[in-house]
């Protein structure tokens, strides 16, 4: 199982794992604060953006000068902006199996992943996730200026359609099947609408990608944390980003300056996203504004999606949180935007043409985008509002710089308060949910292993767990520290039904088994063998009391070694002649040479080597079958080849009593071998009873 | 007791008796039983019995096995221990076997009844009260009571358990005070040995040296405040044998790790301490000094407390005391120090390991431990026998370093100031605490660049958006006891230059908190900017920063919240700017019909506010800008007070109408209080009378004295009380030749007083307000306002009568079911 980093943020992941024989990438987070070092795209030529010096270097070459301009120190680059994707190169995407989403901003790479790569798998996101993050898609959102040559512009609409167009549906707690090996489930993670942390189990391990939770008290509906529990391992990504900061306190203080700011005759402008945290925003201020006295003042939220983010959010109530739902079946809209709207002091637009330019009145609050400052109708109202004092501009939302965002507007006269509400889990809720969900193995982005390197005594703001955290950086490939040691497979129940155990010791039974392993989409079935034309065994075995007269007649030999003259003469009584036995190093050869077939019987395997002729193998099957209880393998195949395969069975109990009847196939194979046993990864059990009680039979089986 | 009760008693008896009757009430018993020890107080229980035979009937009646409610049971124990407390009434419930019968093995005790808690509590009350005389000494002993008192010591309900142990004390303190009293002061404490004790103590004090040998800690426990309540109550001789007997024991208690129930022990040796008979041991100070060093220091802060509130105890205790209290804060210092060898706050004692052994790795232990020392050193701060030197600087540094751990502020270079500050950040109950101990050091000076950083720290914490509501409450009283220390001396009333710059970021942070959502946040911001206008209302650098910021804009704003308890301290602030003449103008653009003055905003708030608080906010602001003359009061004085009382007379809320009758109480002083204390000259008064009749106030008092609330009715009785002491005590010969018409006047007040509010008083002559006053007998009125409200119901009789005529409804309803 390995894990392949190919982003190194900690909020916008995108990993890819192994596991079994499914590539499964985990969320497909976009970088964008590389747009930080652009220009902003002013709606209409800004003669103050296009006026800046170009930028030269200090030899005085300025044969960039067309494309850097410098402003207070900084220099940014005068085009469209580009972002820095995640890793191409560590991993073959094409094989990537299926994309989970966790949430609508783990989403904007997916164009770049599913239309340039090769891509032919399945994405997987809630509805709201693909809802709300087909508008953020849109002209969307950049890193440290290192290998820029990677970076790209944004994709087209049709990229965006076509991407989505990939992804199927699915809901909480949904189990979906991959190939019959691995079953994901998406879980409430209590983020953002639709937003889910992920199980990937099979039927032995299990995988838990908690990305972007919280357990604030929100709108979303709250996060489940029980299904994260006996997880073999935890990819723990998306904690909050300003652990320091209480989202409660943020609030306080946006409403505080938002006040502040209006009464004094100011404008208030806060770049946001058109969704997520300013549903909680706008219900905070439902309560505020008349206890504030500012009834009278317009809110202006400004956004190509703003009516379908405000619409979308009332409808989605399934995703909501409790008290939001119950609201539903009143009938009440569960978001009080709803009242905002109906009441005329919420107004929305699409764009600051035509209806909001009538409707425009001062002192108001815009909530508009992008946060980063370089597109969109925030950089309209940069330019209007920043060269008064009076007017304020706060920052809610986290993923940005608000010093970097500010850069290319300086000097500015207007106030700028940084109030970044992130409602994901701090490292006090991390803590706690670990020790409530107890995984055997965390696997974390490297800058949680660590404080902050600007507040490197704050030993609590790293995650801290017993065994410590395993961390990754980008570009790397992690070995997740456990490994697979079994395989779940399936007896028939009526060949469940022939079993005889017999208890070798108090509490440990023992039973042979003669079976055909059949193996398809990844699930092994064990199967009655053909039945000869003429049975031997007579009647059907239910249970060992009623064959306690065939057991006299002929008591299979169950463990021990086998009496080599015994089984000669048994061969001789199944029609066999012309038998030739000879000691070897480990033990005896029979050699039937009629049949043309070598029987190597050791201390503790017995091998039989014959031909592909079925009716040979029906006699020879009813030999052992009647000397002792071999457990035999046959795996059906569904290619062609012809290479010889070796399967040794082993038999052994299950470890617990009152579980199901499950046995370990412990395989080895030619490497062209059709059948799925699959992996090098399955390692012979070491039996864990003492070998002379264990009964290790081996049959060679030409496929 | 009276005959009327005497005849109710029989059939008292009779229901407490029976079975099918319960008595709902659980008070009625307890008013019964309170009665009945009223009665033995005062005369012979014996007689009492002997008068009323239905009590003993009662009595044996219990004993008997039945179906009785475990409270009947409970009550009857009591009952028996209150008459058998004189011992000639004891001989005789003795004489009828009843006593063994109800303390005894065949009583309750070896009865279903006693799984009861209440049953066992009113057995060990029962004996508690009986245990008066040696006779009962003499039965405790016969009845094998005492084991039994020794086993309920560690009874599951805790009362029962602590009854028992002070029932234990009470004992040995009666068994003990006999001989010890028998001697004079002149045998001295030699003579007091064990073996002269009377065998009951004996037995008691082998117990209790069983329990301190005993390796179970809660038997341990036991005798530890067995002990305690003993030499905490118990003042006589024979304490000091005990001690000298037992603290031996006690010390022995400190081998053992670890010290069993330390807290128990650290009781014990401060209630040793305290007692004026035993504090004289020397070894009991050295038992101290060895429980200091021997404890952690979460268990010894108490101790160690308690020691320095003492007011004499040997000086180096009190500097081991003192340096056990500090210890945590001398670690929190040291991890907290850049470099090593910063000096600490105890000199030498100072290292990482003793931080390590100190400072308890666990978070809730390590917050219980600091919070308790800070409280700790917080009582101790304003002692006059507080550790001298002492030690403000480096307790300053330590506030300010734990305050700055809590917000994350600190940078410890330090491993364990990491883990300090992981374990501290954020944690309100140490911010509170800190807070607290950071505004009692204010008392104390310290040097200039601690105080920089006492400023700078709770600047960062008014700011901080983290603070939660209660931590910045804490913050601002803080910071307000900072500026009042901070006081230039001569005048006290300028700030220093280095408030005032202080000062003006605070005015910013008040500004901002002042619009934050959580009203608790703007209702301290506003009691903070209502003292610091109080304080330096007339400094000129105060009066220009406040004007030149939207502080006083926002105060008056709030004036409309929409919380009650915010408009109730916007109202106290808009008083108190408005008095210093820094309002704000208070006409707004959303409201230009709006009041123009604060007087018109805060009559509004009196007329219009549907709450009450606010309201009353309004007429403490209005009684003092009477007192005080504020501008706008002295323009017009009676017309002011005619308004403002016009409003309180009507209002719903009877403190608003208390306070209404204050301000007039005041407006009468001024009229008339430049006369002098005795009576007023004629025409002074004949003035103030015709004023008060103006504004209307006699209605207004009159009214009062009727009113249903008894605050307002005992206020207005005050005032008209005053009133008539400044009236001539004698009519004047003028007045006695016009007798004035006074029956309109009563006949208002009698249908007053008959409850009809509706009538109005109509035009007063001044001349008939005397004469109604004179009529009036308000020193009567006074007494009987001053009776408690049940004083009519409270009798016995109605007691029994109550008692009786609820049983005889559950009989009635009993009769209706069949």
């Amino acid at each position: 199982m390995k894990l392949y980093c190919l982003s190194g943020h900690t909020t916008l992941p995108c990993n890819v794992l192994k596991f079994k024989s499914t590539t499964i990438m985990l969320d497909c987070g976009l970088d964008t604060t590389s747009t930080l070092n652009f220009l902003p795209l002013p709606l209409v030529q800004s003669p103050r953006l296009s006026n800046l010096p170009g930028w030269s270097l200090k030899d005085g070459n300025a044969f960039l000068d067309k494309e850097l301009k410098e402003r207070s120190g900084h220099v940014f680059v005068d085009s469209v902006p580009e972002f820095c994707l995640p890793e191409t190169e560590l991993i073959d995407l094409s094989t990537v199996d299926v994309i989970l989403i966790s949430n609508y901003h783990c989403m904007m790479a997916l164009p770049y992943i599913t239309e340039h790569t090769g891509f032919t798998g399945t994405v997987y996101a809630t509805e709201p996730t693909v809802h709300i993050g087909r508008k953020r898609l849109l002209p969307s959102p950049l890193k440290d200026a290192v290998e820029v040559s990677t970076w790209r512009r944004c994709y087209t609409m049709q990229e965006v359609n076509s991407a989505l167009s990939k992804i199927q549906l699915v809901g909480y707690s949904q189990k979906i099947e991959l190939f019959g090996e691995v079953q994901v489930t998406p879980l409430s993670s209590g983020y953002a609408l639709g937003s889910s942390n992920w199980i990937i189990q099979s039927h032995y391990e299990k995988v838990s990608y908690v990305s972007g939770s919280s357990l604030l008290t929100a709108h979303p509906q709250p996060m489940a944390q029980a299904s994260l529990k006996n997880s073999d391992v935890l990819i723990l990504t998306g904690l909050t980003q300003i652990p320091t900061a209480n989202p409660d306190g943020m609030v306080g203080e946006f409403c505080s300056n938002l006040a502040l700011t209006v009464r004094n005759g100011g404008n208030v402008l806060v770049p946001c996203y058109p969704s997520g945290v300013i549903y909680d925003l706008l219900e905070h201020l439902y309560q505020y504004i008349d206890s504030a006295g500012l009834s009278s003042i317009p809110f202006y939220f400004i956004s190509p999606v703003a009516n379908s983010s405000l619409e979308f959010s009332q409808i989605f109530a399934e995703w909501l949180c409790h008290n939001k739902q119950t609201k539903v079946y009143l009938p009440e809209p569960p978001f009080p935007h709803a009242e905002l709207i109906q009441t005329n002091k919420l107004k929305h637009y699409p764009s600051i043409h035509g209806g909001f330019s009538n409707d425009y009145r001062q002192p108001c609050v815009v909530f508009t985008g992008h946060p980063s400052l370089r597109f969109g109708d925030v950089v309209h109202f940069m330019g209007l509002w920043g060269k008064s004092s009076l007017n304020t501009v706060i920052f809610t939302e986290p993923d940005f710089s608000y010093l970097e965002a500010l850069a290319p507007y300086q000097p500015l006269a207007m106030k700028c308060i940084y109030c970044p509400i992130d409602t994901r889990l701090n490292f006090i809720q991390v803590s706690k949910l670990l020790k409530e969900v107890q995984p055997l193995h965390v696997v974390c982005p490297e800058q949680y292993t660590q404080p902050p390197p600007a507040q490197s005594h704050r030993m609590d703001l790293m995650v801290d767990c017993q065994p410590p955290a395993v961390s990754y950086r980008r570009a790397e490939v992690l070995a997740l520290p456990f490994k697979r040691r079994n395989e779940k497979i399936e007896i028939m129940p009526e060949l469940a039904d022939s079993l005889v155990p017999m208890e070798i010791k108090p509490g440990i039974s023992l039973a042979t088994v003669s079976a055909v392993l059949h193996t398809k989409d990844n699930k092994h079935v064990l199967q009655p063998p053909p039945r000869p034309a003429q049975p031997t065994g007579g009647k059907k075995r239910k249970r060992a009391s009623d064959d306690i007269p065939d057991c006299k007649v002929q008591k299979p030999l169950l463990s021990g070694s086998i009496p080599v003259d015994q089984s000669v003469q048994a061969l001789e009584r199944h029609g066999f002649s012309d038998i030739k036995v000879e000691d070897a190093a480990k033990g005896h050869l029979v050699l039937l040479r009629e049949a043309e077939t070598l029987i190597q019987i050791e201390e503790d395997s017995t091998h039989i080597v014959c031909d592909d002729d079925e009716v040979l193998r029906v006699r020879l099957r009813a030999w052992s079958s009647s000397s002792f209880r071999s457990s035999e393998g046959k795996a059906r195949a569904t290619s062609t080849s012809l290479d010889p395969c070796v399967l040794h069975c082993s038999c052994q109990p299950p470890a617990e009593e009152g579980k199901t009847r499950s046995w370990r196939v412990s395989g080895s194979r030619n490497k062209e071998s059709a059948f799925e046993i699959p992996s090098q990864e399955l390692q012979p059990e070491p039996p864990s009873l003492p070998s002379r009680h264990c009964l290790r039979r081996a049959l060679s089986l030409y496929t | 007791m009276d005959p009327e009760c005497a005849r109710l008693l029989p059939a008292l008896c009779a229901v407490l008796a029976d079975p099918r009757q319960p008595v709902a009430d659980d008070t009625c018993l307890e008013k019964l039983l309170d009665w009945f020890k009223a009665v033995t107080d005062a005369g012979s229980s014996l007689l009492l019995l002997q008068e009323n035979p239905c009590l003993v009937e009662l009595l044996f009646h219990v004993r008997k096995p039945q179906d009785l409610s475990s409270r009947i049971l409970s009550f009857a124990l009591r009952l028996a221990g209150t008459f058998a407390a004189q011992e000639d009434c004891f001989q005789y419930l003795q004489q009828g076997e009843l006593l063994p019968g109800l303390f005894g093995e065949q009583g309750p005790l070896g009865a279903a009844a006693w799984v009861a808690p209440t049953v066992r509590s009113g057995w060990i009350q029962g004996l508690r009260s009986l245990a008066q005389h040696p006779s009962a000494l003499l039965f405790l002993a016969d009845s094998g009571a005492v084991d039994t008192i020794f086993s309920l010591q560690g009874d599951p309900s805790l009362f029962v358990a602590s009854a028992a142990g002070q029932l234990l004390v009470h004992i040995l303190d009666l068994a003990m005070r006999g001989p010890a009293e028998g001697r004079g002061p002149a045998e001295g404490r030699g003579r007091l040995q064990a073996r002269d004790w009377p065998a009951c103590a004996r037995r008691i004090v082998c117990h209790l040296e069983d329990c301190l040998c005993s390796e179970a800690a809660p038997r341990v426990t036991q005798a530890l405040h067995v002990l305690t309540t003993a030499f905490g109550h118990c003042h006589g001789l024979w304490t000091q044998g005990l001690w000298v007997q037992l603290s031996p024991l006690v010390a022995r208690l400190l081998e053992k790790d670890p010290v069993p129930a330390p807290h128990a022990l650290v009781e014990l040796l401060l209630s040793v301490a305290r007692s004026s008979v035993l504090s004289s041991d020397p070894g009991l100070w050295e038992t101290v000094a060895q429980t200091l060093s021997h404890l952690s220091p979460m268990q010894a802060g108490p101790l160690a407390a308690g020691i320095l509130k003492l007011q004499d105890c040997p000086q180096a205790l009190r500097i081991q005391a003192f340096g056990v209290l500090l210890r945590p804060l001398a670690c929190v210092l040291e991890a907290a120090a850049q470099a090593p060898g910063t000096p600490g706050l105890l000199e030498g004692a100072a290292g990482d390991q003793m931080a390590v052994d100190t400072l308890p790795p666990s978070k809730s232990v390590c917050v219980g431990l600091l919070c308790s020392t800070l409280a700790h050193l917080e009582l101790l701060q304003p002692l006059p026998q507080r550790p001298s030197p002492w030690p403000q600087a480096p307790l300053l540094a330590a506030a300010v370093t734990i305050l700055r751990f809590c917000n994350g502020s600190a940078a410890p270079s330090s491993e364990l100031g990491g883990h300090l500050c992981a374990m501290l950040v954020g944690c309100v109950r140490v911010q509170r605490a800190a807070l607290d101990f950071l505004g009692v050091l204010s008392q104390g000076l310290g040097p200039r660049e601690l105080v920089t950083q006492v400023f700078a720290v709770l600047l960062e914490y008014l700011v901080s958006p983290d603070s939660s509501p209660t931590v910045l409450k804490k913050a601002f009283q803080a910071t307000l006891r900072w500026l009042l220390g901070s006081a230039v001396p001569p005048s006290c009333c300028d700030l220093e230059p280095h408030a005032q710059l202080v000062l003006r970021e605070l005015l910013a942070v008040l500004q901002k908190r002042l619009c934050s959502p959580c009203w608790e946040v703007r209702d301290s911001g506003l009691e903070f900017l209502t003292q610091m206008t109080r304080h330096w209302g007339g400094q000129a650098t105060f009066r220009q920063a406040l004007l030149a910021s939207e502080v006083p804009k926002l105060a008056s704003q709030l004036l409309q919240d929409p919380e009650s308890y915010v408009r109730a301290s916007a109202v106290a602030a808009a008083g108190q700017l408005s008095s210093r003449g820094l309002h704000a103008a208070p006409s707004s653009p959303e409201h230009p019909a709006g009041p123009q003055t604060p007087l018109e905003e805060l009559l509004l708030v009196l007329t219009t506010d549907s709450e009450g608080f606010p309201r009353r906010a309004a007429m403490r602001v209005f009684t003092e800008w009477l007192r005080d003359g504020h501008v706008a009061v002295a323009e017009d004085r009676e017309r002011f007070v005619a308004r403002v009382l016009q409003a309180a007379s009507g209002d719903l809320d009877w403190e608003v109408r208390v306070q209404g009758l204050e301000l007039a109480l005041v407006f009468l002083q001024q009229l008339l209080g430049a006369c002098g204390p005795g009576a007023a000259p004629p025409c002074a008064l004949a003035q103030a009378l015709r004023a008060l009749c103006r504004v209307q106030l006699f209605e207004f008092a009159f009214r009062s004295l009727f009113d249903c609330d008894r605050p307002v009715a005992q206020k207005s009785c005050d005032l008209l009380l005053f009133l008539r002491a400044k009236a001539a005590p004698s009519g004047s010969p003028q007045e006695a030749g016009e007798s004035p018409d006074v029956a309109p006047v009563e006949a208002a007040l009698r249908r007053w007083r008959a409850g009809e509010q509706g009538q109005p008083l109509g035009e007063l002559a001044p001349e008939a307000i005397l004469a109604v006053l004179r009529s009036l007998d308000l020193e009567a009125l006074r007494d009987t306002l001053a009776e408690s409200s049940d004083h009519v119901e409270r009798s016995p009789q109605s007691l029994l009568q109550d008692m009786l005529a609820t049983v005889g409804v559950l009989g009635d309803n009993e009769a209706d079911c069949y």
